[in-house]
Formats: structure tokens, C-alpha cells, sequence
């Protein structure tokens, strides 16, 4: 589903992420895990065309994908949500989520202008099929509210919807669990869960240990814009590089 | 079904338009409303850029300028069909605003405002010093419009049209809004990152947004160029583009509806004022800056979230 090869960025003199290489597989759950400034938000806008890699390559669905733009990329089957929300609040809640689904609908301007009979049926069927995923993110309660009125969980839970709303592929979720207390990051897991169950590929980037070995298939450990360690949960848990990375210990 | 309030506005607009020559006692009122016509339907288009995309110009006074002047220069000098002028003035607009968007809507904010107050200064520039062609600052005559030998003269029938032209106007706005693409547009404004990742070519929904504002620009330039007759180089200046912007700022951001009020307000002011005897853009600045201050919004957001948190 996706290959990541040898992939480095470079901020002026700062190596963000140097040399990471890694494989994720259809169907599966991958994690991206590290300390704070360990590179993983840069590597999700690396591999969302967000940023044009220095040096490296990435693959999705065994074509090209590294520095495509990410309109390309969403068209190609791949979906985001972002580690500080990215709502727009000047919409309302389901229109939020209509907008993921902007690639299955017309763009024309002028068929937009005069409403035509075509685009209004699509577009009815559009806000229905919205509805439907906001009840099964699970906040479908706000379905006329206005983005600026919603909580903060509520907001994450939209994002995820507008990002299922493209019927991706590949969804990568940033920091899904951020800022929400353990009632909601279980309902995050559970989510995530019924997400990958449905067959979309999911990779995320997590500070939520508890979470991360509950759902992940595979977890990467970056630390310092490198490859720490690769592997499944259990493996990841009882390494001693990635041990030391977290609590400071000196290897 | 309920009817959906944009709806209900749009049947209100249209009502008022009916009956408003009901109530106008002379050709000057009629004058008012045909100018308050025409720049709410300018203001409609540039709030579909400023406010529902959130890309600002402060250079459209240069696009009514070349629908004006072209009208103008080709029907009186040429001997072109009003009609034919018209729409050479719209695609020729289309297409200057097409060639310098991509490189223009690049650029944000600050930069973007600056970027859109030089064309429009360049344009105004080109008008004022083509007097061969323009008459330069003197101004120039501009026929009546005519069309398949019937001509639009006298206040009532100059009203019909720009009615007609307003309701247009209006409505393919409130259409678009509702539609897949007007939701593009405003995902642009509220996070163009997510815009993109949605799969939203958000260079070319802003090319085509800028385009259309400019051409409904040009086409209203092109009708007060045959309603008024005469034409100075002032309609395509600085001070009317910022009174376009104005317009829409004042009657509220991303408000179809207050848009239309922008333009009430700011077209009946000054004659309002007048009795202020040189005072009035002292006034005028003051009451901007009041409304401003008081409702930040914008008059029609302000007020709707008012009836809005009395009704919950």
C-alpha cells in the first residue's frame, strides 16, 4: 500500500527526518511513534505532499507519490486528519464533512451557478451519505451546528468523518487521541477499529502508549528524525533503544 | 419541507424589487435604486471572493473600468452593437483576470491586497492616459444601449433591467454557495490545508472565483457606462474599489444578503449626509467606523447571530 524509501528532509540545517524507510501493508494498522521533535508530523506531511521530500522516495499503491501535491494524492485514494484541527469554522458541522467528499461531486462553477438538475440530486445524496458518517464517527447529534460551536473532541471526531468522506484508501490519522481524556481515547480506539475493519488502511501518530500497542499491527519508532526501531507491539515494547529513547536513559 | 432561509430571502429581495417602484415619487429615487442595483450586484460577486473565499482585491474598480470603457470606446467610437461591446468588455476582462490570478492569488493577505491595488492603479493609470481613446481625464460620452434597434432609456425601464440583473445575480450566488463547488470555495477560506487534502485544486477554484467576480464587475461597468452616458476615469480608481469592498465588509463577510445592504447603505449615505455641507465624508467615515466597531461582522451576520442566540 505503501513504501517509504531511504526518505530525508532537511529544514535549512535541521535534519527533520533522515534515512527512514518503512512498509505499510493494505489492511493493516500502523503506528508512528517517538519523543516530541522526533520527526513523525514532518514524515505524515512528507508522505500527505504537505512537504516535497529532500531525498528519498515514496511509493502509495506502488506508484510515485513523493512530492505530489496533496489534491493528487487525495484523488489517488489517500485522506488526513490533522495534529491541530484543521475544521473549517466557517461552515457547519455536515457541511465540514460534504467537503471530504468534494472529489465524487461536480467542481464546475457554472453548474454550481445555475443549479443544475444533476448536482442537485448528487448533492442531496452527498449530505445524506455525510450524515450517515457522522453518526458513525459518532457525532451526528451536531449534524446542522456550526463547526465554531463544537467541542474540541467533537471537532477530532468530525475531521475523521470529512476524512472518510473521500472513501480513502489510506487514511493517515495525526495524533488522533490528543488532548482527550480516557473515556473519549477509548472511544477513539473503538473507532479506529471499526475504521480499519472496513478495510481502509490506517497509520497513525500517537503519544498514547495504551492506544498505540492496543490497535497497531506494526509500530515505527522515530527519534530524532531516524529509524529507532520497527516491529509489532510486543517487540517494540520490550526494546531496549526504544526504552532509553523515552525515559532518557543513556543506551 | 420548510422552506430554507436563503429562500425566504431571496422571495423578499425579489418582492421589494416589485414593489419598490411603487414608491419611488421621482426620477431622482429611481436614479438611487438603479445605482444601489448595480453596485449590490458587483458586491454580491466580489463577496463570493472576499468573503465566502477569503481572498481579498482591492482592485475591481479596474475590471468595471474595462467593461465601462469598452462598452464605451467600442459602441461610440467603433460603432459596435451595445450587446457585442458588452460581452468583447466581460471576455476581455476574463482574460486579463485569468492571466495575472495565478500569480496574483499566490500570494496571502497583505501581499495579496497589495498585489490587486497595483492592478487596479495600473488599470485606472491606463485609462487616465489613453486619451485618444478614453478622453482621459476629461471623460467620454457613451451612447445609449441599444438592442435589435430597441434602446434602454429612462429611469423606469434602466430599472427593470438592473431588478432583473440584481435577482440573476443574486440567485446563481445563493446556488453556488449550496453547491459542491461554493463548499470548495469556502473550505479555501476556512483551512486551505484541509481544502487540499480533500482533493480541492485550490489554485484553480480560486483562478475561477477571481475570474467570475471580475466579469460580473465588467458586465455591471459595461451597464452603468450606457445608463449614466458619460464616463470618467474615476469608476475604474482606487476610491471606488475600495467602496466595493466596503460594501461587502460592511454588510457582513460570506453574507449573500448583506452584501445587497453593503451597498444600500453605502450608496444612499452620501446622499443622506449631503446635508452635513462638507462634512459629510467626516460622518460617513464615522458611521463606517461605528458600525465596525459595534458590529464586527458586519451588519447581517451580527444581527442573524443576535436573533439566533435569542431563539435558542
Amino acid at each position: 500500500m505503501l513504501q517509504v524509501r531511504n526518505l530525508s528532509k532537511t529544514f535549512g540545517g535541521v535534519k527533520a527526518v533522515q534515512d527512514v524507510s518503512f512498509t505499510v501493508r493494505a489492511g493493516t494498522i500502523h503506528a508512528v511513534i517517538g519523543p516530541n521533535g522526533a520527526g513523525k508530523t514532518t514524515l505524515f506531511n512528507l508522505i500527505t505532499g504537505i512537504y516535497t521530500p529532500t531525498s528519498g522516495e515514496i511509493l502509495f499503491d506502488d506508484a510515485p507519490a513523493g512530492g505530489e501535491s496533496p489534491d493528487r494524492l487525495a484523488r489517488r485514494g489517500m485522506s488526513r486528519t490533522f495534529q491541530n484541527l484543521q475544521v473549517c469554522m466557517n461552515m457547519s458541522a455536515i457541511e465540514n464533512v460534504m467537503v471530504g467528499a468534494h472529489l465524487r461531486l461536480g467542481s464546475s462553477l457554472l453548474a454550481g451557478l445555475f443549479r443544475l438538475p444533476g448536482l442537485a440530486k448528487a448533492d442531496a445524496e452527498c449530505r445524506d451519505e455525510a450524515a450517515r458518517l457522522m453518526d458513525f464517527v459518532g457525532v451526528g447529534q451536531y449534524r446542522d451546528t456550526h463547526a465554531s460551536q463544537m467541542s474540541y473532541g467533537a471537532l477530532k471526531r468530525l475531521e475523521i468523518a470529512r476524512a472518510l468522506a473521500a472513501k480513502p484508501k489510506l487514511l493517515l490519522l495525526d495524533e488522533p487521541a490528543a488532548g482527550l481524556n480516557h473515556t473519549e481515547t477509548g472511544e477513539i480506539e473503538a473507532l479506529i477499529r471499526k475504521i480499519a475493519d472496513s478495510g481502509i488502511t490506517v497509520v497513525l501518530v500517537e503519544h498514547d502508549m495504551k492506544l498505540v500497542m492496543n490497535l497497531s499491527d506494526h509500530i515505527l519508532v522515530l527519534d530524532y528524525g531516524r529509524k529507532l526501531a520497527e516491529g509489532t507491539a510486543a517487540e517494540i515494547r520490550d526494546n531496549p533503544d526504544v526504552i532509553a529513547a523515552y525515559l532518557g536513559a543513556s543506551a | 419541507m420548510t422552506m430554507k432561509p436563503t429562500t425566504r430571502g431571496f422571495l423578499f429581495l425579489a418582492f421589494v424589487l416589485a414593489v419598490l417602484p411603487l414608491a419611488l415619487p421621482n426620477a431622482y429615487y429611481y436614479d438611487l435604486a438603479i445605482r444601489i442595483a448595480i453596485n449590490a450586484s458587483i458586491a454580491v460577486g466580489l463577496n463570493l471572493l472576499i468573503g465566502y473565499t477569503g481572498q481579498i482585491s482591492l482592485g475591481h474598480a479596474g475590471f468595471f473600468g474595462i467593461g465601462a470603457y469598452a462598452s464605451a470606446i467600442l459602441t461610440s467610437r467603433y460603432g459596435w452593437p451595445s450587446g457585442v461591446a458588452l460581452i468583447a468588455g466581460a471576455a476581455a476582462t476574463a482574460l486579463l483576470a485569468f492571466a495575472v490570478a495565478r500569480p496574483i492569488l499566490k500570494l496571502k493577505g497583505h501581499y495579496l491586497a497589495m498585489a490587486t491595488l497595483g492592478l487596479g492603479i495600473i488599470l485606472s493609470m491606463l485609462i487616465v492616459n489613453e486619451t485618444d481613446f478614453t478622453g482621459g481625464p476629461d471623460g467620454m460620452p457613451v451612447d445609449a444601449f441599444s438592442l435589435f434597434g430597441w434602446q434602454i432609456t429612462g429611469e423606469q425601464t434602466w430599472y427593470a433591467v438592473v431588478a432583473v440583473m440584481l435577482l440573476l445575480v443574486t440567485r446563481a450566488a445563493l446556488n453556488l454557495i449550496d453547491a459542491p463547488a461554493g463548499r470548495a470555495l469556502q473550505a479555501i477560506h476556512g483551512s486551505e490545508i484541509a481544502a487540499r487534502v480533500a482533493g480541492i485544486d485550490t489554485t484553480s477554484f480560486k483562478v475561477r472565483v477571481f475570474v467570475l467576480s471580475a466579469v460580473v464587475a465588467s458586465v455591471m461597468g459595461s451597464v452603468t457606462a450606457h445608463y449614466v452616458g458619460f464616463l470618467t476615469p474615476g469608476a475604474a480608481g482606487f476610491f471606488h474599489s475600495i467602496e466595493l469592498v466596503t460594501m461587502v465588509v460592511l454588510g457582513g463577510m460570506a453574507s449573500v444578503f448583506g452584501s445587497i445592504l453593503g451597498a444600500v447603505v453605502l450608496t444612499l449615505l452620501p446622499q443622506l449626509l449631503s446635508a452635513f455641507e462638507g462634512w459629510e465624508t467626516v460622518v460617513f467615515g464615522l458611521i463606517l467606523m461605528l458600525t465596525m466597531i459595534f458590529l464586527p461582522r458586519g451588519i447581517v451576520p451580527t444581527l442573524r447571530l443576535k436573533f439566533a442566540g435569542r431563539a435558542a
